[in-house]
């Protein structure tokens, strides 16, 4: 493209160089801006043509991509420094929440500290949990000892244990995984990783015990969604019509009539990929299916290059993070998850899940960084 | 040393992210399969599913049929109502929603019970309940702008039935009301899918099926929350067919003029067809009261009056008919010989039973002479009537009367008449298990004892003396006018035409019973007088020495067709506790037969619709009887 000027000095463009040396990465950038823009155009519809909704949503996204361009240049060491402090910080807002939060049905999530915006502790902790426990098993040679991995598992239980109480069985779950996919990444030996979902699977009833009633529901739901189907199985059986309904190419823009006649909840948030599979179809998914997967991969990629244990641990698990929140979602809305209360990544209405996963991605692209202008380190 | 650790923990951490990578492929195609079942495979299921979301169906009632006088005036129509309604399964907080409702409408304390008492009318599910009728355009404006936070209220202009005339026609046509539970037992419930209301009463109930009409269909897209969006297509109602009556509002209005304060009844039917021509019960009510659910306190109200407004006294009164049944019986009694033309009895002014001491008394107390037939009639006399029963016998007198239609419901379409009772041996029999006694025969031969009659009884046993021995059922509507009607085969057409001399005489003969009420008559009317004795209609009111006097007074009847040998009109017309027949009822009748034979030539001319007005507006004036 570039041809011979002058200066003599060409170089055809190339992202892995431009990445390494300015730490933004401009295809994981340029994937997640046309995720987003689809994100926009689909939120148009599934808000009921809420133009103010879509530009907060905008407003959202460019927010979201200014925090990840600059903290793409933060270094790794300031990242891995600050770590334990902001695991710490976390935690603590857990514990604010429990004692002073804001209740929204039934739930205690928000936070709504003076001079700050209203937001979710346990958004911080999804990424501020991975980072602690992958510093903590860098400290030592891969794969870790027997006591690393006990301590660990102390880090990821406790949060999980304050986010269960708040109740969200959902985020804690995913929260639990983030920590845990550190551990898989750090090379935990398969006996052991065998013997952990042993004794996973044998936790099960003793998690069906401590579940809140709702959230029984919920599974029995997924089991049988006919079983209420103007209660607790309405959501599912809705989602799915409205995606069953739309067949291969969907009803048309804005025309879907189980989203535009609201029967299908919560459409522009957490059920909104049924309405782009109403509306657009198989086609519409599986547009926004490859996007997300041209994500995924190039954050793997990323991950390949990232620098050290530190950042390819984290990395790695915000990367599968992100991974889990797709598959859950959608998952979700096909019914073959229970519901819970999971966003579809860069594309459900809301600025703490946009602006908190692209902080996951300049992390990320920080931690794949090796030149530094300011340091001059090369 | 170090480099190598280094390069096999990247190598570890490293494959670990190819395998879970792998992993994530392995879970993202088992999310396609699943969308590819979803939206691929089973398309069509979820389609459909999807199509009966949106989709509702909705019954669109059919416009109810009107009902129309026979000049064509609309006597029941449809009027736009604006009615604010709810559907009280959708609502979670009622109190709250009416709170809501009164801060933004009118909403009176009487509107509040009125609501309240169709909230307990039993309903079918998911029917609206009336929460106000008749919206103001400013109330409706008002709803309306916040109708959409209100789950369950909707606003509709729904036709509802209106009589313009309600109390002029309240006894004859009824009304409409909501349909109840149990009515719906015993419908079609498909047709009435879109119709909250059925006829009660009168010719709404008889009619109902003609007026009903045939239920539409309409498709509808709505929300989740059951908002209509938009129609998707529609079948229309097909409306209810129009009733002619052959009811004249002008002559109904003149009924009720004429009945004035009084308590009473008239029918008059027309001797060519035996439709009926005009039928009033005094005092009446606004049929359109019933319509939206009456209000507790306004119905309690007619129920308790002591004149008993809700009553149908033409259809319903059963009074004992007295004299003015005896051109009948004496028809009876030519035909079976007991009497004939030249045949005289001598009246003392008593009759009695040989062997017997009880004196049966005329009501002449020093008697009438020599009385044959003609005179019999013309003065009423008591006496020759008993001589003659005594010789026909009770067998022979029920006999002949059956065929005026006495004892037996009346017509098509005639709703909730009562049969009356025409004395027998096998009514005796059957209702008190008792034999027949002679006395009773006696007495029966000028309508006492156990006969009684119902108003329009006697006007169609007028109407069948009237077609000189031919009866024919009376009929409100039009659509009825199929039969010639079934001769009574009682005498010659020689005899029925000297009895009708015989009636003409107590009108224009100089000793008739109702000489008084003919006079400067310019054309003939053939008629008789009567008496009743009061067997009273309500036996429990208060004691009040005046009152008492006023009740236990006569009831006065008259019987009677004009002109007499073409009769345009018959009428049958009592006036409660109004005295002689002669003095009261007479010259009520003779108003009658002036309006519609001279003011209104028979119906040819167009009624006045002011004097209907204003006579409908009187009859439903609250009465301030008992300072007056």
């Amino acid at each position: 493209m570039l041809t011979a000027t002058e200066t003599g000095h060409i170089e055809s463009f190339k992202p892995k160089r431009f990445a390494q040396r300015y730490g933004v990465d401009p295809l994981l950038t340029l994937f997640i801006l046309i995720t987003a823009l689809y994100g926009l155009i689909i939120l148009y519809s599934a808000s009921g043509q809420s133009l103010s909704m879509v530009l907060r949503q905008g407003a959202h996204v460019i927010v979201g991509i200014a925090i990840m361009a600059l903290l793409s240049q933060v270094r790794r060491d300031v990242i891995i420094q600050v770590t334990p402090f902001v695991f710490l910080f976390a935690a603590l807002l857990l514990v604010a929440v429990l004692l002073i939060g804001d209740g929204a049905k039934g739930a205690q999530r928000w936070l709504d500290l003076p001079g700050l915006p209203r937001f979710q502790p346990a958004e911080l902790m999804k990424l501020a949990l991975p980072a602690m426990v992958a510093w903590w098993l860098t400290r030592q040679k891969l794969p870790p000892s027997i006591s690393q991995l006990v301590i660990a598992a102390i880090l990821i239980l406790v949060p999980f244990a304050l986010i269960v109480k708040q109740p969200d069985l959902g985020t804690s779950i995913i929260i639990a995984g983030s920590g845990f996919f550190a551990i898989f990444l750090a090379g935990i030996s398969w006996r052991l990783l065998a013997l952990l979902s042993g004794f996973g699977l044998s936790a099960l009833p003793v998690l069906w015990m401590v579940m809140h009633d709702y959230q029984r529901i919920r599974v029995m739901t997924l089991l049988d969604p006919q079983s209420d189907p103007l209660g607790a199985g309405w959501n599912t059986i809705q989602a799915m019509t409205a995606l069953g309904s739309g067949g291969m190419f969907g009803k048309g823009y804005a025309a879907g009539t189980q989203a535009q006649l609201k029967f299908l909840p919560e459409s522009h948030t957490d059920f909104i990929v049924a309405v782009l599979g109403e509306e657009m179809g198989f086609v519409g998914i599986s547009v926004l299916l490859i996007l997300y997967a041209l994500i995924l991969g190039r954050c793997l990629v990323l991950t390949m290059r990232a620098q050290g244990n530190f950042g390819r641990l984290l990395s790695g698990s915000i990367t599968l993070t992100f991974f889990v929140y797709v598959f859950v979602n959608v998952g979700m809305v096909c019914g073959v998850l229970p519901v819970v209360g999971v966003p579809l990544p860069l594309i459900s209405y809301g600025g703490t899940s946009i602006v908190s996963l692209l902080i996951g991605f300049g992390l990320i692209m920080s931690m794949q960084r090796t030149k530094r202008i300011l340091s001059g380190e090369s | 040393m170090e480099l190598s650790t280094g390069v096999r923990e990247k190598n570890l951490t490293q494959s670990r992210v190819v395998i879970a990578a792998l992993g994530g492929v392995l879970l993202l195609s088992l999310l396609l399969a699943r969308l590819i079942w979803l939206q691929l495979v089973e398309t069509e299921r979820f389609q459909t599913a999807s199509e009966a979301n949106r989709l509702q169906t909705l019954p669109v009632g059919p416009a109810r049929g009107l009902i129309i006088d026979r000049n064509g005036v609309v006597l029941a129509e449809n009027r736009p109502n604006l009615q604010l309604l709810l559907i009280p399964e959708e609502v979670t907080d009622l109190d709250e929603l009416i709170a809501e409702v009164r801060q933004r409408i009118e909403f009176t304390d009487s509107d509040v019970e009125r609501f309240a008492k169709n909230l307990q009318t039993r309903r079918r599910p998911r029917d609206p309940v009336v929460v106000k009728d008749d919206l103001s355009e400013s109330d409706a404006a008002r709803i309306a702008v916040d109708l959409f936070r209100f789950p369950g209220l909707q606003m509709e202009a729904r036709p509802t039935r209106y009589y313009p005339f309600g109390g002029l026609t309240a006894h004859s046509l009824g009304y409409v009301g909501r349909l109840s539970l149990d009515e719906l037992k015993h419908i079609e419930e498909s047709r009435y899918a879109g119709t909250e209301t059925i006829g009660k009463l009168g010719i709404e109930k008889a009619y109902e099926d003609t007026l009903l009409g045939q239920v539409g269909v309409e498709r509808v897209e709505t929300s989740a929350r059951g908002q209509i969006m938009r129609s998707v297509d529609r079948e229309d109602p097909i409306p209810g067919a129009d009733i002619p009556l052959h009811l004249d509002i002008g002559l109904t209005a003149k009924l009720y003029d004429v009945l004035g304060d009084k308590r009473g009844a008239i029918v008059a039917i027309d001797p060519m067809n035996g439709g009926i021509l005009g039928l009033a019960s005094a005092p009446t009510y606004d049929a359109n009261s019933f319509i939206g659910g009456i209000s507790q306190a306004e119905y309690s109200a007619l129920q308790v009056d002591r004149d008993t407004p809700l009553f149908n006294r033409a259809l319903r009164g059963q009074y004992p008919p007295g004299s003015t049944i005896k051109p009948m019986i004496g028809l009876v009694g030519l035909h079976y010989g007991a009497v004939n033309w030249k045949s005289e009895y001598f009246s003392r002014g008593f009759f009695q039973l040989p062997g017997n001491d009880h004196k049966y008394r005329d009501w002449k107390e020093w008697g009438h002479g020599r009385v044959s037939m003609n005179k019999a009639i013309i003065e009423s006399c008591d006496t020759y009537f008993y001589d003659m029963s005594v010789r026909l016998g009770i067998d022979q007198m029920s006999e002949g009367m059956k065929h005026f239609g006495f004892g037996r419901r009346q017509g098509r379409d005639i709703e909730g008449d009562l049969p009356g009772i025409l004395p027998s041996r096998d009514w005796k029999r059957a209702a008190r298990n008792e034999s027949w006694y002679l006395g009773e025969t006696v007495i029966s031969g000028i309508g006492q004892g156990y006969w009684v009659t119902t108003p329009l009884q006697l006007a169609a046993a007028t109407t069948a003396t009237a077609r000189r021995g031919n009866f024919i059922e009376p009929h409100f509507s039009m659509l009825e006018d199929i039969d010639a009607g079934t001769p009574v085969p009682l005498g010659t057409s020689m005899d029925w035409e000297r009895m009708i001399d015989a009636m003409e005489g107590v009108l224009h003969g100089e000793t008739g019973t109702a000489r008084d009420a003919a006079r400067g008559l310019n054309y003939r009317i053939a008629g008789k007088t009567g008496t009743a004795q009061v067997v009273s209609i309500g036996q429990e009111e208060e004691y009040d020495a005046d009152e008492i006097e006023e009740r236990f007074r006569d009831h006065a009847l008259f019987v009677g067709f004009a002109p007499a040998d073409a009769p345009r009109i018959a009428v049958a017309l009592i006036i409660e506790n109004g005295g002689s027949g002669g003095s009261t009822a007479a010259p009520a009748a003779r108003k009658v037969f002036d309006y519609w034979l001279l003011d209104r030539n028979g119906g040819v001319s167009p009624p006045d619709f002011e004097y209907i007005a204003k006579i409908n507006q009187r009859i439903l004036e609250p009465k301030h009887a008992d300072s007056d």
